[in-house]
């Protein structure tokens, strides 16, 4: 019994750990087929049809560059750098619920990692924080100025950004009262129940710190790839650097992972239980539909990315703290009142 | 300053009311014209696979034509040469023999013809020079090379190739 349920999470953990990686290769690809038909073009589409075979060329020159380690850099930090970023984007999905349960023979899968943890959500906000110290140390190992600049600010702006996130979902929680995420897509059952229907605003500032959470346009400052030489990651080359963008673009698939859980019911679909379909059906079409919705939200990040400018760092720092803070505080404010004001006399 | 020709606007800046603070609707409006553009249709042409019509007047690489018995119908005259605005064209003459009739259609013929396509700027005034009508601009782009002797093209480059014509004869009908 204990040996196959630990076989059962490790074949989990390997099935997400390789759609994470897989998604977040094509994801490289699929910005820039989405940059060029923004622009009225293709974008790659020479190695392989459709250039699918683009991601595998672009890891392989990762692969084969030279690396270069700079003299005046803390050796065993500069390599720590990339890793903590690429293992924290990695192991925060741990507590995404990616499906109901599965019912094979007489055992019952369920397609949660580390499912029954009640701190979810404060679990996936560890890791993130977690994350900055990637950018952090890659950016001081460096020993160069240019790398430290970049990582102060990339700093700054997920500290910043991180208080913003947390109060737009402290408004969430206590819509759903509880922690644990599965119950809180749960809840969500059918069309009508998505936490967007009851959040409209925080999901707007959650999605804007996410953007900013992923150093995304148009809070991108840490690296201005379009201008600037880079940022934190000036000094990397090679795989390492490679590890860093991936990281990015897995954070990208969690957090759109995340806003899919928490404010459009996640696996959860329309008539997911009128349609007269067997449990194990509408679990394998309720995965099919959280996926069909994180990349509804990749696409959005994407779509975002090509249409708006960059923001002033000043613009960045009004934005989050006079902004974004006190409207979240308002929108809990609101959100209690609301709550009291719907269990006194509409019970 | 008073303005020369009256047509000066002074324009004025005025502060941004709620709706352009908020950010939102110009966001939503940069992104309703970027989803536009996703759905357009693409001008891009695939080079190698696809290529673009040609104008029925392109002026291309030369080739030195031959006659309806497959005879060089250069006669080594000089006119395009000294008609070429660039100079790009060089040759050397020699006098026919008995056993070359075959071979050239004029007693005298370009034993070597060198075009330079570096100089050369595909006006076609050569092709207009010539009474042989043994030179036009046909062919396709000249293409790239690594050196720029490479670009010197000679005879091995520039004549036609031989056909037969009564071949061609047949396959017309």
């Amino acid at each position: 019994m204990e040996a196959a349920f630990i076989l059962e999470k490790l074949i989990l953990v390997v099935i997400v750990f390789t759609v994470t990686l897989v998604i977040a290769m094509y994801s490289t690809l699929a910005e820039r087929k989405i940059a060029g038909f923004m622009q009225d073009r293709y974008g790659p589409d020479r190695a392989g049809i459709f250039g699918l075979l683009q991601p595998l060329c672009d890891g392989g020159k990762f692969f084969f560059k030279e690396e270069i380690i700079p003299a005046g850099a803390h050796k065993q930090l500069f390599i720590l750098g990339p890793v903590i970023a690429i293992v924290t984007a990695c192991i925060s999905s741990a507590v995404i619920p990616w499906g109901q349960q599965l019912t094979i023979g007489d055992r019952v899968i369920n397609l949660q990692v580390a499912s029954g943890i009640n701190i979810g959500v404060l679990y996936i906000f560890g890791v993130i924080a977690l994350g900055v110290y990637g950018i952090m140390l890659g950016g001081w190992a460096s020993n160069n100025k240019f790398s430290l600049m970049g990582a102060i600010r990339a700093a700054s702006q997920s500290i910043s950004y991180e208080i913003g996130m947390g109060l737009s979902l402290i408004a969430l929680l206590m819509v759903t009262g509880t922690l644990q995420l599965e119950d809180i897509v749960a809840q969500q059952s059918g069309f009508v129940n998505w936490n967007i229907w009851v959040q409209p605003l925080g999901f707007l500032i959650f999605i804007t710190c996410a953007f900013a959470e992923c150093n995304r346009v148009p809070f991108d400052l840490p690296e201005c790839e379009t201008e600037l030489i880079g940022g934190y990651h000036t000094e990397y080359s090679s795989m390492k650097l490679g590890l860093y963008m991936f990281s990015e673009y897995i954070n990208m698939f969690v957090s759109s992972a995340l806003m899919a859980a928490l404010y459009f019911g996640g696996y959860n679909f329309p008539f997911m239980y009128d349609l007269g379909l067997s449990e194990n059906w509408i679990t394998i079409i309720g995965t099919l539909v959280f996926f069909l919705k994180i990349f509804g939200f990749i696409f959005f990040f994407m779509w975002i990315r090509w249409t708006l400018p960059r923001f002033r760092y000043d613009q960045l720092m009004n934005l989050g703290w006079k902004i974004l803070i006190p409207l979240a505080i308002a929108n809990i404010v609101l959100t209690g009142v609301i709550t009291l004001v719907k269990d006194t006399y509409f019970q | 300053m008073q303005s020369l020709s009256n047509r000066k606007k002074v324009l004025e800046q005025k502060p941004m009311n709620f709706w352009e603070r908020m950010y939102l609707p110009a966001i939503a409006k940069g992104l309703s014209i970027t989803i536009k553009h996703f759905f357009k249709k693409i001008p891009t042409v695939k080079y190698p696979e696809q290529v673009r019509p040609y104008s029925k007047n392109f002026r291309g690489q030369h080739s030195l034509k031959r006659d309806e018995e497959g005879r060089e119908r250069c006669t080594a005259c000089g006119l395009c040469a000294l008609s070429c605005p660039a100079e790009a064209i060089t040759m050397t003459a020699a006098e026919r023999t008995k056993e070359e009739k075959h071979l050239y259609r004029e007693e005298k013929y370009a034993a070597v013809y060198e075009i330079n396509m570096l100089r050369c700027i595909f006006c076609g005034i050569c092709e207009e020079a010539c009474p042989k009508e043994a030179i036009y601009l046909d062919g396709p782009h000249v293409t790239a090379e690594y050196l720029r002797k490479d670009f010197i093209y000679g005879k091995d480059k520039l004549v036609e190739p031989k056909f037969d014509i009564t071949k061609l004869n047949q396959i017309n009908g």
